[in-house]
């Protein structure tokens, strides 16, 4: 009898449950597979972005055109005309439009990540699906941004090369790729960790609007790098972990300025600790945030 | 091996009433250094049971508190519980929306819900987009969402506009749409809460029928939560009461809403309002009959008492009353304007008859409400007390066996 017992006991512990909801899961149990599983989503949400953005515009995807273009107008004219500020022996106008292209990438990442549980707020509350697909989409549809800015810019070194009687292209263009993935990992990884934040705080979300503007004074978008020399400050920009990264840009793009591939290697340190913080962060919020948004 | 899909353990869930402020970062450093010392969770030991019309003493509340039950395959189980017993938060647990605080839930094969239908529909995307995206959000893979597309859109019926943003459709054909995704699922476990409010009678039995079908044939699970007693009462097998948090009863489905029927029943059918912000407002219903229980005879007429407090005095004030049949739905309405002289007393008393002979065997619930003709009501009280009519004697009696239905007119037979 008590044999018996003791079996049945065993059947019943045995019992294979395919999941367990529980308050607390485990702090590094991020659930990448399940992110993977829903990729199709990752995608849909893509298309939703892009498609949705442009309903009912005249211009449509143009808009992305028109922003940088503009922006290195108003730079050209304050920082070159007015500051008088010297550009590495690069083109005044590809100086600042590279520079403009690769950080509205970065800032957009960003920017677009760090209100994810306030925005979605509805759909979280009602469905599970995992979070992470939603700051994915984000990144990977401002790649799409990104590339029609990039295309611009390309339009402009070509027409630029024509008059100068100078054209770069080299192996250095293989980098690119590798800085675009950076600049998405240090915008996902700061997004997801303000997100996260801003969830039951909102002081955040008021921060990330001037933060973004501050920060980009603080990387050398609208100067080079070695203006600073010598000066006292010029830690700060070192520091940056952005700052390798919009070089690099630059001299992988134009083949001229400065770059240090150990400033990279700082970044990209930088940046995977951002990352892996981050989603520790926002998988824990990301389970009972409905409660406090 | 058993074939228990959801086994609920103590499952309890506690929420912080009022403002996140300044003094919820206060709580949360508290709650961390009591972390850091390696001490319990000092909210944790507070909270009251959920009670949303009395005031709370603390800014903590337990929405559910120590949950016990299982769930086998195949089962449909209908919640049931008045607004704020914790049914919604029980849902959202189990569909992982939210953690709970305390207790963990097992879960066998995929779960899926419709807590409310056309979650993250997109209103610019047309009906084709918006089935491919909903679907990817429920859980969906793309092929598996491809080869249940024709069959999606012929159960929502709406082919011809298939190609239209959603925001042109019409709410019916919205939901349609959102239920027919939802629907052809195929999930071991479906959640569904309150979709069939809307959608027109054809609509509403098509997905009843659906949700029996996904049980009976596809041998899946269903958690049903409704208002709605004639649907719970027809597709669940099993029930389970909440009231306050707590389970009261989980029982075949006969016994759990006859008991949740019951539970409205107030003996004396009094209410007792406490809210005062109100510029008018009821503060006791009360139903009488002579031998103080809420059980009427079909021959008698019913009397019901309102005290009413006057604090506006703005003339024309109505009070108004709807009677409700089991199912909930509403079998008349009446209203009177309250005299001007009453209003410049701080109180009223007014008493309402409804006559003998109109209501027939059965259970019914009344509706309040203090208001002015064509404007937000002071006060709405839905189905503050609840009464019971019995027919022992009238020539009907002999009927009450079988659905006569709830309203009685005397008509003029001939013969010609």
């Amino acid at each position: 009898m008590n044999l018996v017992e003791n079996k049945m006991e065993k059947i019943i512990t045995d019992e294979h449950w395919d999941e367990i909801i529980e308050p607390r899961s485990k702090l590094f149990d991020l659930r990448l597979k399940e992110v993977w599983r829903y990729r199709d989503l990752l995608i849909l949400f893509v298309k939703r972005d892009f498609a949705a953005q442009y309903k009912q515009t005249i211009l449509g995807p143009l808009w992305h055109l028109i922003q940088p273009v503009f922006t290195t107008i108003v730079f050209l004219f304050v920082f070159k005309s007015i500051a008088g500020i010297q550009t590495d022996g690069i083109n005044a106008t590809l100086f600042f439009m590279s520079g403009i292209t690769i950080w509205n990438y970065f800032s957009a990442c960003l920017t677009g990540t760090s209100n994810t549980f306030v925005a979605n707020a509805g759909i979280f509350g009602k469905v599970y699906f995992p979070r992470l697909v939603i700051p994915l989409s984000t990144v990977l549809s401002n790649i799409i941004k990104f590339v029609i800015q990039f295309f611009v810019l390309f339009l402009v070194m070509v027409w630029i090369g024509f008059k100068e009687q100078y054209f770069y292209f080299g192996a250095t263009w293989l980098l690119i790729p590798l800085l675009v993935v950076m600049m998405a990992g240090m915008g996902l990884g700061l997004g997801i960790i303000i997100s996260s934040l801003t969830t039951k705080y909102r002081d955040f979300t008021v921060l990330i609007g001037f933060a973004v503007q501050l920060l980009m004074y603080l990387t050398p978008i609208a100067y080079p790098l070695s203006i600073l020399k010598g000066k006292s400050y010029a830690w700060l920009l070192q520091y940056n972990p952005l700052t390798p990264i919009v070089e690099a840009f630059r001299y992988a793009l134009l083949g001229k300025g400065s770059f240090e591939p150990l400033h990279l290697l700082y970044s990209a340190i930088f940046i995977l600790t951002t990352l892996f913080f981050g989603a520790v962060i926002f998988n824990k919020v990301e389970r009972s945030f409905m409660d406090t948004v | 091996m058993s074939d228990t899909v959801i086994k609920v353990e103590n499952i309890s869930k506690q929420y912080r009433l009022g403002d996140v402020g300044t003094g919820a970062l206060a709580h949360d450093v508290n709650k961390w250094w009591h972390k850091v010392r390696g001490k319990e969770n000092p909210y944790l030991k507070i909270g009251e049971i959920n009670d949303r019309a009395t005031k709370a003493d603390s800014d903590y509340v337990w929405a559910l508190k120590n949950i016990n039950f299982e769930v086998k395959q195949g089962e449909v189980l209908g919640i049931i519980g008045r607004n704020g017993a914790g049914k919604s938060t029980l849902l959202k647990i189990l569909s992982k929306t939210t953690t709970p605080t305390t207790g963990s839930i097992k879960l066998k094969g995929r779960i899926a819900s419709l807590l409310e239908v056309g979650t993250g529909f997109h209103p610019e995307l047309s009906g084709r987009e918006n089935i491919f995206l909903n679907g990817a959000i429920l859980g969906m893979t793309k092929q598996e969402i491809k080869s249940k597309f024709d069959e999606i859109v012929d159960f929502a019926g709406v082919e011809r506009y298939i190609d239209t943003p959603v925001k042109r459709y019409s709410s019916g054909m919205y939901v349609r749409l959102a239920f027919g995704v939802a629907a052809h699922l195929e999930p071991e476990i479906l959640i569904v809460d309150e979709v069939l409010a809307v959608g027109d009678a054809e609509f509403q039995k098509k997905a009843l029928g659906k949700m029996k079908d996904v049980s009976e044939k596809g041998g899946r699970t269903v958690l049903f939560v409704s208002h709605n007693m004639g649907a719970i009462s027809t597709l669940c097998d099993r029930g389970l009461l909440l009231i306050n948090g707590n389970v009261n009863c989980n029982d075949n489905i006969e016994s759990v809403v006859k008991q949740y029927l019951n539970t409205g029943l107030n003996s004396n059918a009094d209410f007792k309002n406490t809210n005062n912000n109100l510029n008018e407002s009821i503060y006791s219903i009360k139903i009488s009959n002579e031998s103080e229980n809420s059980t009427f005879n079909f021959a008698k007429p019913i009397k019901i008492f309102f005290s009413i407090k006057h604090l506006s005095k703005i003339k024309g004030t109505t009070i108004g009353i709807a009677i409700k049949d089991r199912w909930q739905q509403k079998i008349f309405t009446d209203t009177f304007v309250i005299p001007e002289y009453n209003l410049n007393k701080l109180e009223s008393k007014i008493e309402v008859i409804i006559p003998s002979k109109i209501l027939l065997t059965g259970l019914y619930f009344v509706d309040a409400a203090i208001f002015l003709q064509n404007q937000q009501p002071f006060e709405y009280l839905t189905e503050v007390c609840s009464f019971e009519i019995e027919d022992l004697e009238s020539e009907l009696s002999t009927y009450s066996n079988s659905n006569i239905g709830s309203f009685y007119l005397k008509c003029d037979w001939n013969v010609k």
